[in-house]
């Protein structure tokens, strides 16, 4: 390459560098907590059982196969005993007996298909694991809506918290605050009010289980594209080697 | 004596052109010897064409464009997606790389047409080769366009919807013509399937006819080069340009090492990063298409984001007709326009090499103002974004149709006799 053509792509990276900082991006701000995504085969099995026992009754994950989960160490056997409470056969989809229309009768909204929940929840403000992950820790009491539950995340969602024997009750004290540009923004600190069977600590645990069950379920392939995508630039890269050489053997009588 | 081989290839030769073609194109086609790094990017657009037309072969194997829902309460289409995603063995890398060839081919376009500007390519003789190139952008647009509606998610449906509404601001025929393309009265199952109709067979035979039309053109009258000098003006006594060499095995072998350096770059985002930051597979598009649920921010994916920000820059109705219409023309313009460059410019030099320092100054903001509008056009608007895309929008136009004047009263160097190779 010439220094000509490096200095006109210096020129136009810098251009794009400096333009976002200039033209910055504004909109409703949303706090999401850092989510703890773990491959662990443990943590997806503890993820997976409480993906089946709370999820699973109003949310399908109908791209996904039951002896997928094979894939997160578990035994086709211990699937079928513990994991399999509609389905007949192994190799059937995670599909719920609860139809759409009835669904949105009952909901407002039909629950919707959980295989790829994690990646359509991303968003500039985090990760769609950091979505699900402080969406599941935010629920509190609000006697104004219709399931008695209210979220900070997804306001006036439709679910209830269908974990609260897990965290407890939490309630919000809702303050308003000043955005530092002359608007308000609306805080809201949530306390927990009765506790539930886990600890803070266990809950937050739990829930990140849940979330890393959820991100594998979103593309269980994800780890095993990145291993072979090792191998594939390494091979490149011994291509590249050979290419250049080549390409110079050729060259050298070009004046 | 011939050798059995001999004898074949001169059967063929007595019925087809094959050893006059090899020749032609290829082996006694003769390269300027001074291409660059720029160089590289007609060649590799021609090998991302092909990986989309070998991976959308397979993936038509399994996708289905069926709007209908299925059992679980998901439509088809979308469904069969996420089917090639899990279950068809190396569906997902499949999938990934057409999805992620998407975005490179308009990469490598983009690039291929900065280098056409920056040595002047379009330049006489090659003005043709120019039009065909211009056509192929809009072919790719298109087929761009309809490829993605189909994974049927929400940003398909509603950009879809967005775009198409669009064409109802013309006057008199909008609302038949909207009507038309898409065959119902909102984006529906007849709209999937027209789209997977053209996006399959339509566009992309037109697609590689216009390729063929542009090397075939482009073979005709030889190619430019960084220097923007005519190498056929300066041959040896067997009429072979002195600075020329032939394109195989010397353009062969170089594209190679450019085809491998390419292809670094595009698997590490096929398997590390195959959703872009969510610029190659949009987050919203992993919901499935809801008609009754409109996105707050409806954005097109990134290579159309320059255009649709001149489209959305227009604000003003003109002459008693809607703003959109205007967008609308203003957006088809900003396209069309960059077909008449052979004859805005009138510098007596070819090359930036040896344009003054005007057409530097212009080419240097013309970029910054593309990128900006490309960056606007992702963001939602608000009335500071709209005078920037504004203000950008006049500089894109500016750009081309103040070049018959710039273009001549710059201070060009003279253009050296033979290339500049070191």
């Amino acid at each position: 390459m010439n220094s000509r053509g490096l200095k006109m792509i210096k020129k136009m990276l810098l251009a794009s560098v400096l333009i976002p900082a200039a033209v910055s991006a504004s909109g409703p701000e949303l706090h999401l907590d850092k989510a703890p995504v773990s491959t662990d085969p443990a943590a997806l099995q503890h993820g997976a059982k409480l993906f089946v026992n709370y999820c699973l009754n109003c949310h399908g994950a109908s791209y996904v196969r039951y002896n997928r989960l094979t894939e997160i160490g578990l035994s086709t056997d211990s699937i079928k005993d513990n994991l399999m409470f509609t389905a007949e056969k192994v190799g059937e989809q995670m599909t719920i007996a609860m139809r759409p229309a009835e669904a949105k009768a009952w909901f407002g909204a039909a629950p919707p298909d959980l295989s790829v929940i994690a990646r359509s929840r991303a968003s500039e403000f985090g990760s769609g694991a950091d979505w699900l992950y402080t969406y599941l820790r935010t629920f509190y009491r609000d006697p104004a809506r219709p399931t008695g539950w209210n979220n900070v995340v997804f306001e006036n969602v439709g679910m209830p918290h269908i974990l609260y024997e897990l965290q407890g009750e939490q309630v919000a004290k809702i303050s308003e605050k000043d955005d530092g540009h002359g608007g308000k923004v609306k805080e809201v600190n949530l306390e927990l009010a009765k506790p539930g069977k886990l600890s803070k600590d266990e809950y937050d645990k739990a829930v990140g289980d849940l979330v890393s069950y959820l991100v594998w379920m979103g593309e269980p392939v994800a780890e095993k594209r990145k291993a072979i995508g090792k191998v594939v630039l390494a091979a490149l890269a011994g291509l590249f080697v050979l290419a250049f050489a080549l390409k110079k053997n050729y060259w050298k009588d070009i004046h | 004596m011939t050798t059995k081989a001999e004898a074949v290839i001169n059967w063929i030769d007595e019925r087809f052109p094959l050893t006059a073609s090899i020749k032609g194109h290829l082996t006694e086609y003769y390269a300027p010897k001074n291409f660059n790094f720029w160089y590289f990017f007609g060649s590799l657009a021609l090998m991302v064409l092909v990986i989309q037309i070998v991976t959308g072969i397979f993936l038509v194997m399994h996708y289905k464009p069926d709007a209908s829902l299925n059992a679980a309460g998901v439509p088809v289409a979308f469904a069969s997606v996420e089917y090639i995603m899990r279950d068809v063995p190396g569906g997902w890398l499949i999938r990934y790389m057409h999805s992620t060839g998407a975005s490179a081919f308009f990469i490598v376009v983009y690039l291929h047409m900065f280098r056409g500007l920056l040595y002047g390519s379009y330049r006489k003789p090659r003005e043709l080769i120019w039009i065909f190139g211009v056509l192929i952008f809009l072919a790719l647009m298109a087929e761009a366009f309809m490829g993605y509606l189909l994974p049927w998610g929400q940003m398909s449906f509603w950009g879809a919807q967005v775009i198409v509404n669009l064409f109802s601001a013309i006057p008199v025929i909008g609302p038949d013509l909207s009507l038309v393309i898409r065959g119902d009265y909102v984006v529906s199952d007849a709209t999937l399937n027209r789209f997977f109709s053209f996006h399959v067979i339509a566009v992309p035979l037109v697609l590689i006819g216009l390729v063929a039309a542009h090397i075939v053109a482009l073979h005709e009258v030889g190619s430019n080069n960084p220097d923007g000098v005519e190498i056929k003006k300066k041959k040896d006594a067997n009429g072979i340009p002195l600075d020329g060499i032939p394109f195989h095995p010397y353009y062969t072998v170089k594209d190679i090492v450019g085809v491998v350096a390419f292809l670094f770059v595009f698997t590490a985002i096929v398997f590390f990063a195959p959703e872009g930051g969510g610029y190659f597979l949009e987050f919203n598009n992993f919901i499935p298409a809801d008609p009754l649920k409109t996105p707050p921010h409806i954005a097109p994916v990134w290579y159309f984001t320059p255009f649709y920000s001149v489209l959305r820059a227009v604000t003003y109705p003109l002459f008693g007709i809607d703003a959109k219409f205007w967008g609308v023309v203003a957006m088809g313009a900003a396209v069309v326009i960059i077909a008449f460059l052979p004859w805005l410019d009138r510098s007596p030099v070819k090359s930036i090499r040896y344009k003054g320092p005007i057409f530097k100054a212009v080419l240097a903001v013309f970029v910054v103002a593309f990128v900006i509008l490309g960056y606007l056009g992702v963001l939602p608007p608000t009335p500071g974004r709209t005078l920037v895309s504004q203000i950008c929008s006049v500089i894109y136009f500016g750009f081309f149709l103040l070049m018959p004047w710039y273009s001549k009263m710059d201070q060009c160097k003279p253009e050296p006799e033979r290339v500049n190779f070191k």
